[in-house]
């Protein structure tokens, strides 16, 4: 009987599974052995680490999108109708339209989504740039920022863990081009008692911090922003003045999880190995959406993706996995607008930093390129 | 009074064990029990400490092996 396999999520962790999983399986589609069906959320694939330059202008907004079809192998039965209701012990999922799929393994990839609205006062007063909508209204806001207090404001859980450090060093660049760096000053605050949750990162960044006059906040949870006062408090009892907010909000999984009763804030409880769903032996979980302590990142996405490809294909041809994840994650740390650095470890090597450089800020630039190759499972 | 959540966090080096107890605080319910599990020294010391700087109760800490197991009340 064919062996059916449904991904939920469109994004970057379902699609390189799909891509992958299509390349190793090409017999088994062509004799109906197998069927790969994707559920998504819009016509387009949006390359979210591009969002980080849309606030300065630096990138097209055209260049973040690709038509989620064309980035997905032809075999893969697409279909834009998100999940509403997934239920692990019927193996059923039920769709937006009111259809029905079974399915023999279910991938879950539905990533984490940003909730500013959870802190009272932020949507107000706040800017982001985790989605394109509010980054276009920071670039909008940044062009008529004449000067001021400025606040990066970092929440947890959020994704992609270099983005705010990032940021807070574009800013500052950006001030200075601007020709207003003497009339901003940056504070940026942070969940835990140092600027980055890397240890090497955080030691990195302090004297960068100190050389640029970039004042630094931490163990900040905030519990309120003041729109009409133009104050954003922690709950460690720390009240700051700010003329523009800038906030990397606390992010969630996504809706169907939770109305799926599938993990308390959208974080599906997975086996950090296998990457089985914890209770389900046929249900996966890749990327941003497991509940694993650690970060959520495309490149966790894209390590954990390569493992249930391997265990996906070995379970249809073989009927066993074929190998654990390790807890690898990948990052490029932009320093500045013109140098940049990376970073790897995993469950078991601490991470170590090399010194920034021009050379591994162009290849992060390559890289923005490279993202649909890794996509589509040719890298 | 329900199960005590549990966050095995050794050998996570980012975001860690003290982001990943702040971001389970915020989903817990007031008296809820989360017990955090980390190999890292510097964890077993700032989480009692920013605990008790924003109100919820240190429950205690014991140390088995390099493995620390640190109980967390939300207390508000
Ligand atoms: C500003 C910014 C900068 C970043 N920079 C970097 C970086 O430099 N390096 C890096 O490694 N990572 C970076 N990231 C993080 C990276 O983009 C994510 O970690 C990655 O996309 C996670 O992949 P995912 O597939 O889990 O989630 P996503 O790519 O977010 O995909 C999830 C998909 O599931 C869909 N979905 C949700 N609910 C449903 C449903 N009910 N039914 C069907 N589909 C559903 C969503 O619409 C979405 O398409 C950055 C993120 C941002 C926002």
């Amino acid at each position: 009987m064919s062996k059916r396999i449904v991904i939920v999520g469109g994004g970057l962790a379902g699609t390189i599974v799909a891509n992958g999983v299509c390349r190793q399986l090409g017999n088994e589609l062509r004799s109906g052995g197998v069927s790969v069906t994707m559920l998504g959320t819009s016509e387009t694939h949006m390359y979210q680490p591009g969002l980080l330059y849309v606030p300065f202008g630096k990138i097209r907004e055209a260049e973040l999108f690709r038509d989620q079809r064309r980035v997905l192998d032809r075999r893969v039965n697409f279909m834009i109708d998100p999940a509403k209701k997934i239920d692990v012990d019927a193996n059923q999922v039920e769709t937006a339209s009111g259809r029905i799929i079974g399915y023999d393994y279910l991938v879950l990839a539905t990533g984490s989504r940003i909730m500013p609205q959870n802190i009272p006062g932020m949507t107000e007063a706040g800017h982001w740039f985790y989605d394109l909508d509010g980054a276009r209204k920071l670039r909008e806001a940044l062009d008529n920022f004449t000067g001021g207090e400025v606040v990066v404001n970092v929440n947890a859980p959020h994704k992609c863990p270099v983005a705010p450090l990032e940021i807070t060093f574009m800013l500052y660049e950006y001030f200075k081009a601007k020709g207003i760096g003497d009339k901003c000053k940056i504070t940026y605050t942070y969940p835990i008692g140092r600027l980055h949750a890397l240890e090497p990162v955080a030691h990195w960044a302090g004297p960068e911090f100190e050389r640029y006059g970039i004042k630094s906040e931490t163990f900040f949870n905030t519990e309120s922003v003041d729109p009409a006062k133009k104050t954003i408090k922690s709950m460690e009892g720390v009240e700051l003045p700010f003329d523009l907010l800038i906030t990397i909000p606390p992010h969630a999984g996504a809706e169907v999880i939770t109305d799926s009763d599938l993990g308390k804030g959208g974080w599906v409880p997975t086996n950090t190995r296998t990457l089985q769903r914890e209770g389900s032996t046929n249900v996966f979980v890749c990327g941003d959406t497991t509940n694993i302590p650690i970060s959520k990142a495309g490149s966790t996405a894209h390590f954990e993706a390569d493992v249930l490809i391997d265990n996906l294909v070995s379970l249809v041809q073989e009927g066993r996995p074929a190998r654990e994840y390790d807890g690898k994650v990948f990052c490029f740390v932009e320093t500045g607008m013109n140098s940049g650095t990376y970073v790897w470890f995993n469950y078991t090597t601490p991470p170590n930093p090399g010194p920034p450089s021009q050379m591994i800020h162009w290849f992060k630039l390559a890289y923005n390129r490279l993202y649909w190759l890794s996509a589509r499972g040719l890298l | 009074m329900s199960e005590r959540q549990k966050i095995d966090a050794r050998g996570a080096f980012c975001p860690g064990p003290l982001m990943e107890l702040i971001a389970a605080l915020k989903l817990a319910q007031v008296g809820e029990e989360i017990e955090v599990l980390s190999s890292d020294k510097g964890s077993a010391a700032d989480i009692p400490a920013w605990v008790a700087k924003v109100g919820h109760v240190h429950v205690g800490t014991t140390e088995q092996d390099g493995c620390w197991t640190i109980i967390v009340r939300k207390a508000k």
